[in-house]
């Protein structure tokens, strides 16, 4: 373990001409970016290409009537006008969603939330196209919504899915977790028990580029070609064999550039099916791009939990059980993105860094008539809301006990020693050393300083609040015995090509969406076979061109594909070794490996390099016994475990008591994430979602009125953080590789969303604590805030 | 309607519909796809480009009232193959992630740096606040443009004293 901070200055010097191995390194992807240069799926333009728009319900439950389509078909520029009835009688009118249940492609009987698809147009180009929606005449029985999740199970609640067979109800399912028994048994002897009604409100992901996709079906080879703006092309590609008939080996997925994911393009989107079916029926390509409402309305959500938690202890502040029921708004079909045994996917985690003695999750999840999603906005799936539940009850707890939350924590930590550790919910945490992050983090910030800084204040009236958080993260799905979505493992594939002159193809199952792919996979495979970087094409994102796995989202990227590529690059080394040999004319154990060549022990004059090896491997002369032509390996990784990186964030805010207006003044994030491959990128990755963070925990949310009208609907109305609402990160590290990763890397990528809500929330509720607030529900924007100082606060939703 | 402008320095003439947005007139039109479209409400700023030297949001203008001047978009900032050095800051500083955002963002800030060559990081902050980034979380695009804005100034003091000397 190291603990050494981030550099204050940034120094340029260190680039692209780094030979081999890990550390700051350019990125392989800008200079084509730079140039506006991408390809994103909108930039696709083909020959004949047509336009396909979408007909999106105005209502969030209602009958449908009757659709007449006559007008919009006779608009000049209109090619295709389907309906629900029309795809029905194809029967592609309903797909699987990614949690086994069902969800309209276009409706047929009912709308069930505003902004589903209706009908889509096939035009000439897009403005004929949004032209032709108008001209639809869609006839609806208005029937009431289910709004408000706690009224869902009611029994006068309106029936949402009628669609399936003896529902009576609109319950989803319920899940559990943990010892209830031994849990009750350890609360009724705790001194101290604090319980809290904790939201977390519906966000969205909402990334620069909307979801769209280009589809391009050729009737004579019976092949489509689809560009999408997806996560994981090889797990949409096996999925549209299942829903569309079409054999798999005659559809090929690409994802191009992507404009940001985030869990958003994870799932399949009734858009991407229109696509394929206007291409079917009109003989042409058809491209659909949603506009950013469409995004914001029907494509997956985040989060919507309402959590109820409850903290035991001691009076000394040994925590010692906690507990939790949760009631979770599916929306209108169960669109969550989770491996198939984790319906509320890995909540489970929601006991956090703490050693404590028993612990019991109890959840209801139900549908209403809103969009359906739940996993995605770089939630590591879901938990977001498990470390946001523990780390607002665990400063409740301090508030409660009257000590310091960092002392608190401090307390309850897991110890070095005890890892691999075992959670009571039966979580296996690989690694970890939490106090040093914790003890980096409160250096950094000055902790002791700030609460010096903010007595001072408080004597003055004015209202300053410093927020901890502390987090353990569950990423890298997962072990293939328990990990699958609809039936498809969650191992990754990585294939890796040396040519005959020294350079190599890597091609890969995960796809990046910004997170640096390109540069990070060249990097792990010159660290171990030691070609450069800069002689490593990274190939991702085509189903034709890649091995199968199940891509990126997660923050599974690094952990699994990253280690398949550690292990592909090790297996084309053993088969160099062998042909070193030969070359070398010693045996295999005669040889030494130093990055980028063999040499013989003792002899480090007498060596064949990589590039030289390679050309062996392809070039004339016989190869030793047993040994086949060529450099190259494939791989399948299926992890062990998942990896658990952890983070001490903190944050420091100032309120204006005449406003209520939040500022983050300061925010220190400490992560430790295992082995670091590229600094730069992985400091991107936090900052990012730090970014993110201030969006939850300030600004964004998705709330709908009472007729299920959705009020987010625009960037106008779901305010993003600007540059103006975030501070200068500061961030630092600490180092403790996993155990059982190749490389003892682990993700990050969706480690500051995860960590940051909580400490910016406890922040907030700090600088309020001379107004007696001992909670607040997100976003915490200053209407909100103002209701907190009144004592009028009342939950979001 | 016909409509002629430069984009990029050079004059093009073509029949558009009067309602076609310049976003769609340059990508869609002139096959210039390095400007993105993400909003329809100019709150994001993927759309950038510079109408006669000056950012606006090409989502919410019209191509036609672009007619008669002077279009610049991303792809008209390098200088061949030497990339303008606000292109160097994006990527010297990791100023950019997914790059949907990014052709935006450099259109102002290039234009920040021409009119203020060397701005504070609340100014900076200020200049792409009618932006948004999804990934970058900000910091490392203000360290991009301080970094344009050091080496230009270092570049400036050498072409000085270069000439002086001659």
């Amino acid at each position: 373990m190291t603990a050494v901070q981030e550099p204050k200055t940034v120094t340029f010097d260190d680039n692209d001409q780094k030979p081999v191995g890990f550390g700051r390194m350019l990125r392989k992807e800008d200079p084509r970016l730079l140039r506006g240069r991408g390809r994103f799926v909108d930039d696709i333009q083909l020959n004949g290409m047509l336009h396909l728009a979408i007909l999106r319900s105005p209502f969030a439950h209602a009958r449908i009537v009757s659709i007449d389509t006559s007008a919009a078909e006779a608009y000049p520029g209109v090619r295709a006008v389907v309906t629900g009835a029309a795809l029905a009688e194809l029967g592609l009118a309903w797909m699987p969603t990614l949690s086994n249940d069902v969800q309209a492609v276009l409706a047929t009987d009912k709308v069930r939330f505003q902004g589903q698809e209706v009908a889509f147009v096939v035009a000439d180009d897009r403005y004929a196209a949004r032209d032709a929606l108008e001209l639809i005449d869609v006839e609806y029985d208005v029937l009431d919504p289910v709004i408000d999740v706690r009224k869902a199970l009611a029994p006068e609640a309106p029936l949402i899915r009628d669609d399936l067979e003896g529902k009576a109800d609109n319950h989803c399912f319920d899940w559990e977790t943990g010892d209830a028994d031994e849990t009750e048994a350890v609360f009724a002897r705790a001194d101290v028990i604090v319980k809290e009604d904790i939201v977390y409100p519906r966000v969205h992901p909402a990334p620069m580029e909307t979801c769209g996709a280009v589809a391009d079906f050729d009737a004579v080879e019976g092949k489509l070609k689809l560009w999408s703006t997806t996560q994981a092309p090889h797990a949409h590609r096996t999925l549209y064999a299942i829903v569309a008939g079409l054999p798999e080996h005659k559809i090929q997925v690409i994802a191009p550039d992507i404009g940001g994911g985030f869990g958003n393009k994870v799932p399949i989107y009734p858009g991407y099916v229109c696509a394929i079916v206007g291409s079917i029926v009109t003989g042409k390509p058809v491209k659909w791009m949603e506009d950013r409402s469409e995004n914001l309305i029907s494509t997956g959500f985040a989060r919507d939990y309402i959590m109820r938690g409850e903290i035991a202890a001691t009076r000394d502040g040994k925590i010692l059980a906690i507990r939790t029921n949760v009631l979770a708004d599916h929306g209108a079909f169960n669109g969550t993105a989770a491996p198939v045994k984790y319906p509320a996917g890995f909540f489970g985690v929601f006991t956090g860094s703490y050693d404590i003695e028993a612990a019991y999750c109890k959840m209801t999840a139900v549908y209403t008539n809103k969009a359906p999603g739940g996993v995605a906005y770089a939630c590591s799936f879901r938990i977001t809301e498990a470390v946001y539940l523990v780390e607002r009850i665990v400063d409740c707890l301090a508030a409660e006990l009257d000590m310091d939350p960092a002392e608190l924590r401090l307390k309850n930590f897991i110890q070095p020693d005890q890892f691999p550790y075992e959670t009571k919910t039966g979580w296996v945490y690989d690694s970890g050393n939490y106090e040093p992050t914790m003890r980096l983090a409160m250096d950094m910030a000055g902790y002791a300083d700030l609460r010096k800084e903010q007595e001072e204040k408080r004597a003055r009236g004015e209202l300053m609040g410093i927020g901890i958080s502390f987090f353990t993260e569950a990423v890298g799905a997962g072990p293939r015995k328990n990990m699958d979505i609809l039936g498809l493992g969650m191992a990754d594939g990585c294939e890796l090509r040396v040519h005959p002159t020294g350079k190599a193809v890597v091609r890969l199952s995960v796809k990046t969406q910004g997170q640096g792919h390109e540069t990070t996979f060249a990097q792990i495979i010159a660290e171990e076979i030691g070609i450069p970087p800069a002689d490593i094409e990274v190939v991702h994102g085509d189903t034709d061109q890649t091995p199968f796995g199940l891509g990126t989202y997660g923050s599974r990227s690094t952990p699994v594909s990253g280690a398949a590529a550690a292990l592909v690059a090790r297996k084309v080394r053993d088969k160099a070794q062998l042909i070193a040999s030969a070359m070398l004319e010693v045996t295999v154990a005669d040889l030494e490996w130093t990055k980028g060549s063999f040499h013989v022990k003792g002899d480090p004059g007498k060596a064949v390099t990589i590039q030289e090896i390679a050309m062996r491997a392809h070039g004339a002369g016989d190869l030793p016994d047993g040994v086949e032509g060529g450099l190259e390996a494939q791989i399948c990784y299926n992890p062990s475990n998942l990896t658990y990186p952890h983070g001490a964030y903190i944050c420091v805010v100032d309120v204006d008591p005449g406003t209520a207006q939040v500022k983050v003044r300061r925010f220190i994030a400490v992560d430790d994430c295992g082995t670091r491959i590229n600094p730069m990128i992985i400091e991107g990755q936090v900052h990012g979602g730090l970014t993110d963070g201030v969006g939850m925990a300030l600004m964004e949310m998705i709330s709908f009125d009472e007729d299920g009208n959705c009020l987010g609907a625009s960037l106008m109305d779901y305010l993003i953080p600007t540059a103006l609402e975030v501070p200068d990160w500061e961030t630092g590290y600490t180092v403790t590789p996993s155990p059982h990763h190749p490389i003892g890397a682990k993700g990050v990528g969706e480690s500051a969303t995860v960590g940051s809500p909580p400490a910016i929330v406890n922040a907030v509720v700090d600088a309020l604590k001379p107004y007696g607030v001992r909670h607040a529900d997100m976003p915490l924007t200053p209407s909100r805030v103002w209701d907190a100082m009144n004592g009028r606060a009342t939950p979001p939703i | 309607m016909q409509v002629t402008m430069i984009v990029n320095d050079v004059e093009v003439t073509r029949e558009i519909e009067g309602r076609l947005l310049l976003v769609h007139f340059l990508r869609d039109t002139l096959g210039l796809t390095g400007t993105h479209w993400g909003c329809d409400t100019s709150n994001c700023g993927t759309c950038v480009v510079w109408l006669d030297g000056e950012p606006v949001k090409s989502c919410t203008v019209l191509a036609a009232m672009a007619g008669g001047h002077e279009v610049r978009t991303v792809e008209g900032l390098a200088k061949g193959a030497e990339l303008d050095p606000i292109q160097q800051g994006f990527m010297q500083c990791h100023g950019l992630q997914c790059g949907f955002c990014t052709p935006g963002m450099m259109m102002t800030c290039r234009a920040l740096l021409d009119k203020n060559p060397d701005p504070t990081d609340a100014e900076i902050r200020e200049a792409i606040s009618g932006q948004i980034c999804r990934c970058t979380g900000y910091s490392t695009i203000v360290r991009s443009v301080r970094w344009a804005s050091v080496h230009e100034a270092a570049e400036a003091l050498k072409n000085e004293e270069a000439g002086a000397q001659a």
